[in-house]
């Protein structure tokens, strides 16, 4: 079996974020890494975060770093990776995309603790950048200029300190000085050798500055003095004449400004009014702010809140230090502050967000000082606070993340057309359901509804160098009604428009003259006012309009075509007529090309299932110039010009081609290659879109010529750096469609469905999923589907948090004490992270997150929840300290009760420093009011953690520790009926098939195990041979299973047939051979027939096909939210195609970071019988000469490749 | 205080190139976790522990995975797994005399 990968989803989450000025000139950009995408973020104007450009690497990005050389203008990117190589990249406008500019190796691929990456510097002049590993190894590199100013990068020199782990490292700001490099080091060579403990008792972190001499070209300790032990991050103090230079050391509770002959000052971070004593606060990340005449910094603890850190200083001698609490917003993995006034705020679970800038935090709050600074002898006096609402900052925009994804099914529960994705994600209190719909989402702007059922829609332009569209012309049956657009739609009868006949097509003509098609004429309307018409000769009316701005061709009945062309009077002149062998089904006239006269081509479909391509130009004008036949009549037509390749933000250095879209009568869209010399036809594809005739209209997607296809729901085709995408809109059905453009809706769309007028905007270019959230309580753990009554069971789970009693009792409290009164009334709404309800909420969990509890406690709850609707029909928080951590439906045979849900809950979890409870329980429910609520039927104690239960053979089946148990269902309790305890470790996860049961433990992958009913023994008769610590299992066939592992990694196993055989016909089951077991394992082994490195957590696996009719595939999520499948191949021929492209791409195409691609797919385990396609879908991105090369040593052509590509694409999503 | 940079490699002489002996030293000193004939059941492990914990460090994905388990912020979960490379199984065993 071979399986072609590919990543639906890029991931969501961020890991790091930067911003400078990378495309040059004045605006800010951010660069984000996401695992192994790259990207480039830039608000716009409008304050929405935009993607500039993304890119997936092959490697994990573990820190980012932005240095500019003195005097330039433009920000470089260094990329501190899993290589073992430091990369320099540089933003390329042109090009739109990361230039490589330096690729140094020094050291081995893979995140290691003494191989440097983990840690990034840069002295901020930007003359040198130091790389760091968590242990031992910093390296310093030299930046400079050549003579021709391109940037250099010297021989590394080394820094390195062994037994000594680095907390953080940062450039010290000194000017044009040496540049210095500050770092947290911890030695822990004495604390191995002593076994009294003292030395590690004494351990001392100690603050180190790196200097790096240039006129030496040496790096040497400079300085290293004692720090507080809980230090864990440094931030620069601008210096060199902006600042008193030195660093800022956060620590668990304080923050310290250190500087080389300096001495401390030192505030403590204040502290959350309820937050346990034994709890530290942890600054987690930190953004500076730098103007020329003050600086400050924003510092984010571990709960969330943010403090603003101002130094006041003396030229070099800080006097103060404060502290003052800023406003509080999820916490974040990073935090970029933009010049224009914006905050960036990358999140670490959930939603990323951009805030403006209200205030800068000048107004009173809690703030600490070091002048105030008080020390007793319990330690220092601590300061308090109490989060509230956001004073200085206002959120104005959101980025959807789908981190981290918990549990996710596939189904088409709502019977769509397409199944839909459901997904637990988030964490706390920021958790959500997501249901997540392939295709882009669609934002309303307005309906309303039309005296009839309208037939057709254009608007038009009175001049063609207006910016907005003037009229929106809706056709009827019989008549013709004109809208103007300005501050209101209105409709207007002094538009020139025949309003009493229905209309054909309407557009703009020459420069400024307006034209109508109706079924008897043609009608000429001038800019003066003046009205030309042309009458249809004889009985014959017309059927078909095909134009652009300066060409008319129409259609008669019968099969005459009539072409018009504009004259240089203004003037419509028919120039040329062609009898067609038949009734004609559709026209299309491209634009006219920018500089030209005419376009060149007509294409023309014909009820005999053919579609014609005729030349327009005066010498061989009606000429056939090629012939296509199609599987079924066309519908519609569109010639769009589809740039294949990128080159430049829009792929302008490349060569367009012209593609003839067709919607035929079969639900088919069919796209073919138009040459632009000789008009011939080649290389189609084709692809279903609907159960009806696509009708294909222009639209304008971000200033270019678009696709929309209206099939029995709409598609739009258009180009996202650099590929043509052709994805659906989650929108209802629509008849026609123009493309809209007015004041307040610059790139919109105008549609008429059953009576009524629809204008709407496209988002989100480039996603592949629209999604609907609905909140949930915590985070959530699995879910399982009602099928029959269509409802989701989800099981949420929390440690360390409080229960909603208490929550609820708290606020009420702080509200009293705050003097709000009881506005904060406890119902169960309220304590969801509703959307809007959060706005008016003074304490939103969402924002300021659950109050911290002893890590004993935990909450959960089981919540059934109606996904149609979005609202929960039950919810049942567990008591006494219990949570729940596996679920499942079950029926059991005897058929009381129909179908009942079971839970496996612990009691008083706690992982550290052993992991312990005080008992496990299986819950049993039963669905009352149809489903909707739950009710207990009774509760069974067992001796483990039930982690994984599952129905089998009208019992439950449950994995409590290493034990498989049966268990029948009783009037008191479950009671057992057989189990085996020799599971290696843990049971995570359990399915059965027939009589097979298939076993997932935590440590060791999978077991195959066997019920004997007739002696009652269940017993293990295959197990895998390599340790493989699962989180995720997905039952494939009889004798084949999916999983995935922590390290990221998915594999698939299979029984060989012969021993799978073998079993089968034994009459005891194999179960002579189980008795004789080897090695502690089981007499069989399974082999691993699949094997491939996500480079991401998988946490879910399911089978499903995502489009009608569509193969299905392997669908997985991950820790970072992101969504990918694995499709199987059907064709040897495709398998060596595409093993065949991605091997010319591994070679000519190498990740952009500097990590061997074959190397990364096989970071855990060699890489087996998976094809990525995430590289293989890089190829449109290469030059185009090198394009050509690959493709010759495939002996195709580019189109060829990209068309594979596509198709292959179009048999997943 | 200037760092010697080399002070840890083992400058080989042609005629000991062979020798397996400084091979390894020069392993050992360049390769921290490099294991020897007397390395102990307690070194072996804090080597494999210290590794691991850089790996979970380095491993932003796992880092993660941990912090949803743990829920604790992922930059805590980053400073207790370095805080841990200090003493990750606990006190060092009593040496013999030898």
């Amino acid at each position: 079996m071979y399986l072609y990968s590919l990543t639906l989803q890029q991931p969501t989450g961020i890991v790091c974020a930067i911003n400078g000025n990378f495309v040059g000139g004045k605006s800010q950009e951010i660069v984000v890494a996401r695992g192994k995408v790259l990207d480039l973020l830039r608000p716009d104007d409008a304050g929405k975060i935009q993607t500039v450009h993304s890119i997936e690497i092959f490697g994990a990005v573990r820190s980012l770093a932005q240095f500019r050389l003195t005097g330039s203008q433009k920000d470089y990117v260094v990329v501190g990776s899993d290589s073992g190589r430091i990369v320099i990249l540089e933003y390329n406008k042109e090009k739109n995309s990361f230039d490589k500019i330096h690729q140094e190796t020094f050291g081995k691929s893979g995140c290691r603790r003494i191989v440097p990456g983990q840690y990034l510097a840069v002295d901020p002049k930007g003359r040198a950048v130091m790389i760091g590993a968590c242990e031992k190894q910093k390296l310093v590199y030299v930046l400079n200029r050549d003579t021709a100013a391109r940037l250099t990068i010297s021989s590394p020199l080394e820094a390195h300190k062994s037994h000594t782990i680095v907390y953080s490292i940062a450039g010290v700001d000194c000017g044009f000085d040496n540049p210095i490099f500050a770092a947290i080091e911890l030695d822990y060579s004495e604390a191995d050798q002593d076994s009294t403990g003292l030395a590690a008792e004494e351990a001392q972190k100690h603050l180190t500055f790196y200097e790096l001499d240039l006129g030496l070209n040496h790096v040497s300790r400079k300085w290293s003095e004692p720090i507080d032990n809980g230090a864990n991050m440094l931030v620069t103090v601008p210096g060199g004449g902006d600042g008193p230079s030195g660093v800022l050391v956060c620590a668990e509770n304080f923050v310290i400004y250190k500087n080389h002959g300096h001495p401390d000052v030192r505030a403590v971070i204040p502290r959350r009014a309820d937050l346990p004593n034994e709890r530290g606060v942890l600054i987690v990340s930190a953004a500076t702010h730098r103007q020329k005449a003050m600086f400050f910094f924003l510092l984010q603890t571990e709960y969330g809140d943010i403090f603003k850190v101002t130094l006041e200083h003396d030229n070099d001698r800080v006097t103060e230090l404060k502290i003052k609490y800023f406003d509080t917003i999820p916490v974040t993995s990073a935090m970029c502050v933009l010049k224009t006034g914006f905050l960036f705020a990358a999140s670490e679970f959930g939603n990323h967000a951009l805030y403006q800038f209200k205030a800068i935090g000048e107004g009173a709050d809690v703030e600490s000082s070091s002048a105030t600074l008080m020390e007793t002898e319990e330690g220092f006096q601590p300061v308090f606070f109490q989060p509230r609402g956001l004073k200085n900052l206002v959120r104005i925009d959101q980025i959807e993340s789908l981190m981290p994804v918990m549990d996710m099914k596939v189904n088409n529960l709502f019977e769509e057309e397409t199944p839909q994705i459901f997904t637990l994600c988030g964490r706390g209190p920021r958790s959500s359901l997501r249901i997540l719909r392939p295709g882009l989402a669609i934002s309303e702007m307005a309906v309303s509804q039309l005296p009839g059922v309208p037939s057709a829609v254009w608007t038009v332009k009175k001049n063609v160098n207006d910016e907005f569209d003037a009229y929106i012309v809706v056709s009827f049956t019989n008549a013709t009604l004109v809208l103007s657009i300005g501050e209101t739609v209105e409709e207007v009868s002094n538009s020139g428009f025949l309003d009493t006949t229905p209309s054909l097509a309407v557009s703009l003509l020459g420069d400024d003259s307006l034209m109508q098609v109706h079924p008897n004429g043609i009608r000429h309307i001038r800019e003066d006012g003046r009205i030309n018409e042309w009458k249809t000769p004889g009985k014959k009316t017309i059927v078909k309009v095909g134009s652009n701005r300066l060409q008319v061709v129409i259609a008669l009945s019968g099969g005459e075509l009539i072409y018009f062309e504009m004259d240089l009077t203004g003037q419509l002149m028919e120039i040329e007529k062609h009898e067609m062998p038949g009734d004609v089904a559709c026209l299309d006239i491209a634009p006219v090309p920018e500089g030209r006269q005419r376009s060149r081509f007509l294409a023309v479909g014909s009820y005999d299932n053919t579609i014609r391509i005729l030349s327009l130009d005066p010498d061989d004008c009606m000429q056939i110039l090629s012939v296509q036949s199609v599987s079924s009549p066309p519908e519609s037509l569109l010639l769009l010009e589809v740039q294949a390749s990128v080159g430049g933000e829009d792929g302008a250095d490349h060569p367009a081609s012209v593609f003839l879209n067709a919607g035929l009568q079969n639900g088919v869209l069919f796209r073919t290659v138009v040459d632009m010399v000789t008009g011939q036809l080649s290389d189609t594809r084709s692809r279903f879109l609907g159960l009806r005739a696509p009708k294909l209209f222009s639209a304008i997607v971000r200033g270019r010529r678009a696709m929309l296809c209206l099939s029995s729901r709409p598609w739009l085709g258009y180009i996202h750096q650099g590929h043509f995408l052709l994805t659906p809109l989650s929108y209802e059905t629509l008849e026609y469609a123009a493309s809209f453009s007015s004041d307040q809706c610059v790139e919109g769309v105008v549609a008429v469905a059953g009576s009524a007028l629809r204008v709407f905007t496209i988002e989100r270019l480039g996603e592949t999923f629209n999604e609907t959230v609905i909140p949930l309580r915590y985070t959530p753990r699995k879910f399982v589907l009602h099928p029959k009554r269509k409802l989701l069971v989800i099981i949420e789970s929390d440690q360390g948090a409080f229960t909603a009693d208490e929550r609820e009792a708290a606020r009420k409290e702080f509200l009293e004490a705050a003097g709000m009164g009881e506005n904060g009334n406890a119902n169960d709404e309220k304590m969801e992270n509703g959307g809007d309800e959060a706005e008016e909420d003074p304490l939103s969990d969402e924002q300021y997150g659950y109050p911290k509890a002893d890590s004993s406690k935990w909450v959960s709850c089981i919540r059934v929840i109606d996904p149609r609707a979005g609202n929960t029909t039950c919810l049942l928080e567990l008591q006494e300290n219990e949570a729940a951590f596996s679920v499942c439906t079950v029926n059991f045979h005897d058929k009381e009760y129909g179908t009942l849900l079971a839970v496996g809950t612990a009691k008083s979890l706690q992982f550290w420093p052993k992991r312990s409870y005080s008992g496990g329980f299986i819950h049993i429910y039963r669905f009352v009011e149809d489903g909707k609520a739950l009710e207990l039927l009774h509760k069974t104690p067992v001796e483990g953690i039930p982690l994984a239960l599952c129905q089998f053979q009208g019992r439950l089946l449950a994995g409590i520790g290493p034990v498989l148990r049966l268990y029948d269902l009783g009037k008191r309790k479950l009671l057992r009926k057989c189990e085996n305890k020799l599971f290696p470790n843990s049971i995570i996860s359990i399915h059965t098939y027939r009589d097979r049961i298939y076993v997932g433990d935590i440590q060791e992958s999978f077991h195959y195990c066997k019920y004997r009913r007739d002696e009652n023994q269940l017993y293990i008769f295959a197990d895998d041979c390599v340790p493989r610590w699962l989180t995720a299992s997905y039952h494939i066939d009889f004798d084949t299973m999916a999983g995935a592992d922590k390290f990221g990694n998915v594999y698939f196993v299979r029984l060989p047939q012969d021993v799978s055989d073998e079993i089968e016909e034994d009459p005891t089951g194999g179960k002579i051979k189980w008795e004789q077991g080897k090695l502690n394992g089981a007499p069989n082994k399974v082999e691993e027939i699949v094997q491939f490195h996500v480079g991401d957590v998988v946490t879910c696996l399911q089978k499903a096909s995502l489009i009608p009719g569509g193969g299905e595939c392997i669908i997985y999520g991950t820790v970072m939210g992101s969504l990918g499948a694995l499709l199987a191949f059907t064709s040897r021929e495709d398998v060596d195609f595409f093993s065949h492209l991605e091997m010319h791409l591994r070679q000519e195409h190498p990740p952009l970071c500097g990590r061997d691609h074959m190397a990364f797919r096989s970071a855990y385990f060699p890489v087996k019988d998976v094809i990525d396609g995430d590289l293989c879908e890089q190829f449109p991105t290469l030059p185009p000469d090198l394009q050509r090369k690959i493709a010759d040593e495939l002996d195709r052509t580019p189109g060829e490749i990209l068309k594979k590509l596509e198709d292959i694409r179009n048999k997943i999503i | 205080m200037q760092l010697n940079v080399r002070l840890n490699t083992v400058f080989i002489q042609a005629s000991d190139r062979f020798n397996i002996n400084s091979q390894l030293e020069h392993l050992q000193a360049k390769y921290v976790g490099t294991g020897h004939a007397d390395l102990n059941r307690f070194e072996w492990a804090v080597n494999i522990q210290r590794d691991s914990y850089a790996s979970y460090v380095g491993h932003y994905p796992i880092l993660s995975y941990f912090a949803i388990a743990e829920n604790e912020s992922i930059g805590r979960e980053r400073y207790n797994f370095m805080q841990k490379m200090l003493l990750p199984c606990g006190l060092p065993p009593e040496r013999e005399d030898d």
